[in-house]
């Protein structure tokens, strides 16, 4: 996710280095204020680590592709958000002059794309209020991929607000983000599980290090429902809000056909093939085009939006259980 | 694997050439840092159709590789990474932008393709003008130009730090996962099983060590400031250097 210099111009650059000098300069005051001098080295060292860390490739099972650590969030919850961001600023510097990932010009909004909100929403909305009535491994687990997941659909959808603003692409905003979205989606969900599972181990073997982690009192529960009722409004939040915003334009392929042949949809000649799985589709889809039957509201798109989410959850969530069900036999043996 | 030592061989050759005794390795850090990024501004700020205006500006890249005896070729390497998102995004000019903007013979030339170039070209500038800098200016000396420009001590030393201890952490994430795929013959990556315990184990002892490094740090008489070196004053050929590169970017840009 990291920004070229040549996707930005010079004004959003310039303003996303003042928004990130901001919160830079907040974080330094509440880091002296905390006056403990020991941090500075273990900032230093964390940075390192998370630097580190993502060059180790996490293999995700049954796809042979592998994953990496969501540093943001993991930073946060070791070192709280001020010292999290300013660790996350030097591990983006060293990535953006030494590796040439990311752009010096860009770097302002590189940092607020990556680092704010993985360390300041991430610990604000997400790890703290969930820790606050103690923690568990579950809680652990649910706070990492909610705000992996969470941060980065913030990030990648800064990313197309600011290639946008710059007037860098011609491809519709619509598209753009269409395309950012979802793939962050996924990659969110597979560096939430990654975070959580090295949070997950720092918190059996040394809960003092977790911010919000009381060693004596944990063992919170994990509330099942706080957690599945926290994902539902996340997923209604996605699929109705941004749904109704892409769809205000026409989906990019469809745009391109539009302009080619007048029409949004290629007319068919209504002959043979085409004309029975046209009317086999029609009778089948629940919410053609994304909306109800005969209806052109928002409303309907929105719903479409929202029923959406709800379905992909219940794959997952399926998904997940039998991932689970398969699982359980082995680590018995294992014990 | 691979990608960690390459990280680590990238490390070491960028400090082999940013201390080379080389005149551009003498010019004052802050000269460089704000040339830098007063080029990159420069070219990025180009019109997405004025593609001669930018071709010109490759004047500083081209200019600093030949004088500066720095390869070419270790430079194109950096590009692998910068390419790919700049190309997903260029590739569609030419299919949305269909505006005929010149003829070439039978072709025809869209400000959509014009626009697509000079997207990539800019890509292309930025990250070989960040490589000049970083090939011929430590991040010490970087730090110390950023400690010059009133960047906060805690951030600089920071920055420093984590500089510091990223081969140190390098090597050690190398030896883990050494061992790991010695036991683990024809994985890939790293088994969803041990995803915690392996870079868990990584992690604490980099806490550990990060107290080592207070303490440490403490014995030699750390107060909250640390000491760049020598510390090089801007002399008159810094200045010079300075204004005949600012100078030249502003007749680029008018030209």
């Amino acid at each position: 996710m990291h920004m070229a210099d040549a996707l930005i111009s010079p004004a959003i650059a310039g303003t996303m280095y003042a928004c990130s000098t901001a919160a830079a300069t907040y974080s330094i005051k509440k880091v002296r204020l905390e006056t403990d001098p020991k941090k500075i080295p273990v900032m230093g060292v964390m940075g390192a680590f998370v630097f580190a860390t993502q060059m180790i490739n996490f293999t995700i099972p049954g796809t042979g592709s592998s994953g990496h650590l969501c540093g943001g969030m993991l930073l946060t919850a070791l070192l709280g958000p001020y010292a999290s961001f300013l660790t996350m600023i030097g591990v983006l510097l060293i990535q953006c002059l030494l590796f040439a990932d990311g752009g010096l010009l860009a770097l302002g909004g590189n940092i607020w794309n990556m680092a704010f909100y993985g360390c300041f929403l991430g610990y604000f909305l997400i790890w703290r209020p969930i820790m606050k009535k103690g923690a568990g491994k579950g809680k652990i687990i649910a706070a990492s991929i909610l705000g992996s997941m969470v941060t980065l659909q913030m990030g990648a959808f800064s990313v197309t607000l600011e290639t946008f603003f710059s007037g860098i692409t011609e491809l519709p905003f619509s598209v753009f983000v269409g395309t950012m979205q979802p793939i962050h989606l996924a990659i969110g969900f597979v560096e939430g599980l990654i975070t959580a599972a090295v949070l997950v181990f720092v918190y059996e073997s040394r809960p003092e290090l977790l911010m919000d982690v009381n060693a004596k009192q944990s063992d919170g529960r994990f509330s099942f429902k706080h957690t599945v009722a926290i994902l539902c409004v996340l997923a209604l939040l996605i699929g109705g809000g941004f749904s109704l915003f892409a769809s205000s334009h026409p989906d990019g392929l469809e745009w391109s056909i539009e302009r080619i042949t007048g029409s949004a949809e290629i007319e068919s000649a209504g002959t043979g093939p085409y004309e029975a799985a046209e009317q086999v589709q029609e009778s089948t889809s629940l919410l053609p085009d994304y909306a109800f039957k005969n209806s052109d509201s928002l409303l309907g798109t929105s719903f479409s939006g929202i029923a959406g989410s709800l379905i992909v959850l219940a794959v997952c969530a399926g998904g997940c259980y039998l991932f689970k069900f398969f699982r359980k036999p082995k680590t018995k043996d294992a014990r | 694997m691979s990608k960690l030592d390459n990280a680590l061989y990238e490390l070491h050759h960028m400090d082999a050439l940013a201390s080379r005794d080389q005149w551009m390795n003498r010019i004052h850090p802050l000269v460089k840092l704000v040339l830098t990024a007063a080029y990159i501004a420069v070219t990025v700020s180009f019109h997405k159709y004025n593609f001669t205006g930018l071709l010109r500006m490759g004047l500083y890249p081209v200019a600093l590789f030949i004088l500066g005896e720095v390869s070419f070729r270790d430079a194109l390497k950096r590009l692998r990474i910068v390419l790919p998102l700049v190309c997903f995004v260029g590739l569609f000019n030419p299919f949305f932008d269909r505006q005929p903007a010149m003829q070439i013979g039978n072709l025809v030339i869209t400000a959509g393709m014009i626009s697509m170039v000079t997207l990539m070209l800019k890509g292309v500038y930025s990250v070989l003008a960040a490589y000049l800098l970083i090939a011929s200016t430590s991040i010490e000396k970087i730090c110390h130009a950023l400690r010059l420009l009133h960047v906060p001590a805690i951030l600089v030393t920071q920055i420093l730090l984590t500089y510091r201890y990223i081969s140190v952490l390098l090597e050690e994430a190398g030896r883990i996962i050494q061992a790991y795929s010695l036991r683990a013959p024809k994985q890939k990556g790293v088994h969803f099983k041990v995803w915690g315990s392996l870079a868990g184990q990584l992690l604490l002892r980099s806490m550990d060590r990060a107290g080592q490094v207070y303490e440490s740090m403490l014995l030699r008489g750390y107060t909250g400031e640390f000491y760049y070196g020598e510390k090089t004053p801007i002399r008159t050929g810094d200045i010079l250097y300075l204004t005949v590169w600012a100078g030249v970017f502003i007749i680029l840009k008018l030209l």
